[in-house]
């Protein structure tokens, strides 16, 4: 019965539904308004479960497909599908809006409809970016999702906000005009604007690396990758707590899906050329930001350009061009989504009770706060990498790939054990360990039940996906493998 | 078979489910809960772990197949790889689960007396039962990363109990330090693992050993031009990592520092089990450790350097802890120098009666910091023997095994090193013999140095504390004696089959070439003459010049000690301050690191990629926008003398097109 639906659809219009319906319903009945948009989130994940559910692993296209006319003078369609990249990143994204949303409750008192209906809008632009199968819708959704985002920050965002959201829509908007351009030649090359067309169009070299290149810089500029990721702390800084956690679990993944969609399979010789040039970039992130996340003095910034660093191995592993480098950066991309909202959720916590996220504020935190100490310590551990946390398998699997291409490509990679774990617990130490450092300290008050339950669900999401992570990897393999040989067959 | 499988996923779990227990529910169980549970978890590993050595030895002299290797579950599978959670008992693994749930279990009874008053008494049990978890998950593990999984796992523990009191600076300073330091261990250890991975396609040991002849011959160009052998290089970095966890000079830092830790854990982890991972690991992967003597002789040289160097620092030491953690460091030294002999089962034999005369040390030196209200300096002690008899007898029986008296534990192992050695031909195998002879005298002098200091002369504390002095209770020193047993038979019984009788068997491969222990064997004759003949040898001698000029030195003439203190300045000096290692990383690594840090964030971020890419494409909008702006003056005359010039222009183009 499930499956005649139209799962994706439902999963993309339901919560714009609830958005809408938020947004004209007005911030009157603000207890109404959180109820509303948790059933709404709930419903969404709800309709999304069928899709890991029922997914057929032994299948590489796509599946739970819908194909209908859209603007058929341009031959554009309103197609939608998920593969085995597709669909984790889907269901990543269903799970962490209801977290938000709980999250939200009672730390954000301002324009409660509206702050939790830019999140629902906002959920269905990128589960349709996540399950477009064709560019112009594609490229729809990608434009569409900078607005709640932009409007999030400018809204419900810190002092310097302006300067964030011209920042961070400037620096996107550069992208995306050259996904733009891209979208057009191939439409005047393919007459059409089916994925599908593009993957299958034969291109020479040198077209191959001006649209790898232009595609690249998109990409690069959402996951995003040095030098172009300046942008990502000061978004992070001024988003409020909910913003920096869909942007760093999701938003940062679209960057990644971009680069699994567009470059490797339009211009996989292209990719193959160049990828020296990215996997240089994607170490120096690995490095220089982690030596930067060291450094920082505000722990929003520090978790941001953690998430850089640790992005760092997502672009590695996908230009090892090995099955296991591009199934080890998806797993870390999910990893991540967990990891980097947990932490942005836990200076939430901090930061609704002090109003300050300036590390030197705080200190002897453990003191009073004992069972968020235990879980911050979790998280910050798995940030680290540790073993039997999902943080580990991503960087481990990339450090193993990348040994088979380069002794120095692992090793550069493998110091990120030293500095993950240095500036996470670094900072860890300052914040939780010690003496009781102020009398604001002295009087926090341990986790709610509520940011107990939205932790807690992520711990275990770590720990589940840290100990067993095969089922991940299961529905991956058919789709990733079939890429994987498309982009060594090439088109020359 | 599979009623063994469940045996040993009951070792494994049962310490977790106290730990989960007690730091879960720590509240709801209450105190007495929270040791019942953990001590109960415990104890049902030590009696299943002796169990499963007994039926193992048990079969294996049956002639009945007696390894049990098998896979729980398959954690993930890419690329046709697959990675699997499973366990491999063999001869290796049981000695060590005995070692590590026996020595646990005395640890955890011991810690009811120790933590008695602690606020967070729930919460150390669950990390010490959590410890017990991983470090028994890294043994028995049938590939390698589930045993990196164990591996950090008991990192991770260590570093929670070395920040167990977090309000101290001194402690949570410790706490990160050791976790680094031992970070950097573990980034070599994964490329090794990833060249093992790179060769053999798999992590299971049983993939990896019957195939370990591939490595022959296979290098990797690191440099341009200059290939090195893949088994030397997977060998270097997974020694690197064991350098870290062991304590092996110069990533030895940490572990005097994880002194700030309660001491039970000083003994289980910092002395006792943790810490002879990197031994354990070395004997494990002894089949491509025998493919290359570049790794050997660095294993040799640098186990040879611990083994010396560090036991001087102990001379200089006057926080008990802080001896005994000295004096681990250069045993753990005296166990590496074997494993670079190729006497991997003499490492694991010295690694089983230190664990035994080691935590009974560590204890012992506990059970004076309780009787002395958490006082840890020796100066202030002195005495003490007469009024915690047990305490004194114990204490003076695993010092009697630490330098190594004929007839207690150490002795037969520590000797059984030296011999290795003296017969090792290996490049640097002469300097580590020197090192590891000169190491008795300088054990014999700090062991008793501490001994005659703590126990024995005038007492030095005030008055009160003198007043308050008694035994331990039962709790503390019931541990004692079950530890003091094993510290003076265990080396008795277990010499000949350990290290004569092949009781390792398959689980470790020795390369004839470098069989030192053979040629041992031929001049074995027992356990007893072991000992007797051990009277007549250059260590015995050595060990009592040790004993006797401790005795003189601290005891009897200590105007002397002051004199050659005074006189040895600058040698007392760099002493005093460990060589200067630990300055040396603070100024060069962790504060290069946050130099580097700030350079690139100030330098590279804000002032070329903020400053000049970001706002300057900015500023070159806005000045051009500017520049721009002057044509719209919005005066009448201005756009008609443009548009003037326009027609001018255009007229001109016309003409010029029509000719």
């Amino acid at each position: 019965m499930l499956s005649n639906l139209p799962l994706l659809s439902l999963a993309i219009w339901l919560p714009v539904l609830g958005g809408v319906g938020l947004l004209v319903s007005g911030d009157l009945l603000v207890t109404r308004a959180r109820w509303l948009a948790l059933g709404f989130a709930l419903l969404t994940l709800a309709v999304t479960l069928p899709l890991y559910c029922q997914f057929d692993s032994t299948f590489a296209g796509m599946q739970f497909e819908e194909f209908r006319p859209w603007i058929s003078a341009l031959n554009a369609n309103y197609h939608l599908g998920v593969d085995g990249i597709a669909m984790p990143l889907v269901l990543l994204t269903s799970a962490m809006t209801v977290l938000v949303v709980i999250a939200a409750w009672s730390s954000v008192q301002q324009q409660v409809a509206k702050y939790l209906a830019s999140f629902l809008i906002m959920e269905g632009i990128m589960i349709g970016l996540f399950s477009s199968q064709d560019g112009l819708l594609f490229y729809m959704f990608w434009e569409a999702m900078l607005i709640p985002m932009f409007l999030i920050i400018g809204i419900w965002g810190g002092a310097n906000r302006v300067y964030a959201t011209i920042k961070f829509f400037l620096y996107t908007f550069l992208g995306s005009v050259l996904l733009l351009i891209c979208l057009i030649y191939l439409y005047l090359q393919t007459g059409s604007f089916a994925l599908a067309d593009y993957h299958a169009l034969a291109l020479d070299l040198p077209t191959q690396r001006l649209l790898f290149i232009a595609f690249f810089i998109a990409f690069a500029v959402k996951i995003p990758m040095w030098p172009v990721h300046t942008w990502l702390p000061d978004a992070h800084v001024e988003a409020p707590t909910g913003g920096s956690v869909i942007l760093a679990a999701i938003m940062l993944k679209m960057g990644g899906y971009g680069f699994l969609r567009w470059n490797l399979p339009i211009t996989p010789d292209a990719s193959q050329d160049l990828a020296g040039v990215v996997i240089l970039l994607s170490l120096i992130a690995i490095v220089y930001i982690g030596a930067v996340a060291l450094v920082q003095q505000d722990m929003k910034k520090l978790i941001a350009y953690s998430s850089i660093s640790h992005m760092g191995f997502v672009t590695l592993g996908l230009f090892l061009f090995s099955v296991q480098g591009v199934e080890a950066a998806m797993a870390q991309m999910v990893s991540h989504g967990f990891i980097s909202g947990a932490l942005f959720l836990c200076i939430g916590v901090l930061y609704d009770r002090m109003h300050s996220r300036e590390i030197s504020d705080y200190g002897g935190v453990a003191n009073t706060m004992p069972v968020f100490a235990a879980l911050m310590m979790f998280f910050a551990l798995a940030n680290a990498g540790l073993p039997g946390t999902s943080g580990f398998i991503g960087e481990f699997l990339v450090i193993l790939a990348a040994f088979k291409v380069s002794f120095w490509y692992a090793t550069i990679a493998a110091t990120s054990l030293v500095l993950g774990a240095a500036y996470t617990l670094w900072m860890y130490k300052r914040v939780l360990f010690g003496e009781v450092a102020s009398d604001k300290v002295a009087v926090l008050k341990d986790l709610h039940w509520r940011e107990s339950l939205v932790l807690g669900l992520l711990a275990v999401a770590v720990l589940g996906m840290g100990l067993y992570p095969n089922p991940l990897f299961e529905v991956m393999h058919q789709s990733v493998e079939s890429l994987m040989t498309h982009v060594s067959t090439g088109k020359l | 078979m599979g009623e063994m499988k469940n045996i040993y996923l009951a070792i494994v779990l049962a310490p977790l489910f106290g730990a989960v227990m007690a730091g879960l529910f720590g509240r709801q169980i209450g105190r007495a809960g929270a040791h019942v549970v953990t001590i109960a978890g415990v104890a049902v590993s030590t009696v299943l772990s002796l169990y499963a050595l007994r039926t193992l030895m048990q079969a294996k002299a049956a002639g009945l197949e007696y390894v049990f290797n098998e896979t729980l579950y398959t954690w993930l599978v890419t690329d046709g790889f697959s990675f699997h959670v499973g366990f491999l008992v063999d001869e290796l693994t049981v000695v060590m689960m005995s070692v590590v749930t026996f020595v646990s279990l005395m640890v955890h009874i011991y810690t009811i007396g120790y933590m008695k008053d602690d606020p967070g008494y729930q919460r150390f049990f669950s990390y010490i039962s959590l410890f017990t978890f991983a470090m028994l998950t890294l043994v028995m593990a049938n590939n390698l990363l589930q045993l990196f999984f164990g591996w950090e796992g008991v990192g991770v523990v260590s570093y929670l109990l070395i920040g167990f009191w977090f309000k101290r600076e001194t402690a949570i300073y410790a706490n990160l330090k050791a976790f680094l330091v031992n970070r950097v261990g573990d980034a070599a250890m994964v490329i090794g693992i990833a060249g093992v991975f790179f060769v053999f396609g798999s992590l299971d040991y049983a993939q990896i050993f019957p195939r370990v002849g591939e490595l022959n011959g296979l290098a990797i160009e690191v440099f341009e031009g200059q290939p090195w052998s893949m088994a030397t290089l997977i060998s270097i970095s997974l020694f690197i990592g064991a350098m870290a966890k062991s304590a092996q000079f110069p990533l030895h830092v940490w572990l005097p520092d994880s002194m700030e830790g309660p001491t039970p854990i000083s003994a289980l982890i910092h002395a006792a089990t943790m810490v002879t991972a990197g031994i354990f690991l070395l004997a494990r992967m002894s089949p491509v450790f025998e493919l290359s003597e570049t790794a050997l002789s660095m294993v040799l040289i640098i186990g040879a350097i611990t083994a010396f160097f560090m036991g001087l620092l102990g001379l200089v030491q006057n926080d008990i802890k802080r001896v005994v953690a000295y004096s681990t460091l250069s045993q753990l030294g005296y166990m590496t120098v074997a494993l670079g002999a190729s006497a991997y089962s003499a490492a694991i034999f010295h690694l089983m009666t230190h664990a035994f005369f080691k935590a009974l040390l560590f204890l012992g030196a506990g059970s004076v910091i309780i009787a002395m209200h958490h006082e840890q300096d020796m100066r202030k002690m002195g005495g003490i023997g007469r009024y915690m008899p047990i305490t004194y007898l114990t204490a003076l029986v695993g010092s009697l095994a630490l330098v190594g008296f004929p007839g207690f534990a150490g002795f037969f192992s520590k000797d059984a090193i030296i011999e290795a050695v003296k017969v090792s031909h290996l490049p640097g195998a002469g300097l580590a013999y020197w090192a590891v002879l000169s190491g008795v005298l300088v054990t014999a002098l700090y062991s008793f140095r501490m001994f005659f200091m703590v126990f024995h002369g005038k007492p030095r504390m005030d008055e009160q504390t003198r007043s308050h002095l008694h035994e331990t209770p039962l709790v503390v020193t019931v541990p004692l004696l079950l530890l003091a047993i094993p510290s003076v038979v265990i080396g008795w019984i277990a010499i000949e089959p350990m290290l004569f009788s092949g009781f390792f068997g398959q689980s470790i491969h020795v390369d004839h070439h470098h069989d030192v222990l053979a040629h041992l064997a031929d001049h074995f004759h027992g356990a007893q003459a072991f000992a007797l003949h051990g009277f007549t040898q250059p260590p015995f001698w050595l060990m009592l010049t040790g004993i006797v000029a401790a005795w003189v030195l601290f005891l009897k003439k200590p105007e002397w000690a002051a004199a050659l203190k005074s006189r040895l300045s600058p040698v007392h000096q760099l002493l005093d301050n460990k060589y200067y290692l630990d300055d040396f990383n603070a100024l060069v690594f962790a504060g290069g690191l946050r130099g580097m840090g700030r350079t690139l964030w100030q330098l590279g971020d804000r002032v070329l990629i903020d400053g000049l890419l970001v706002n300057g494409s900015a500023r070159l909008v806005g000045w051009s926008a500017r520049v721009v702006r002057h044509l719209q003056t919005g005066y009448l005359y201005h756009y008609a003398f443009v548009m003037i010039i326009g027609l001018v222009g255009l007229a001109w183009m016309a003409r010029s097109a029509a000719l």
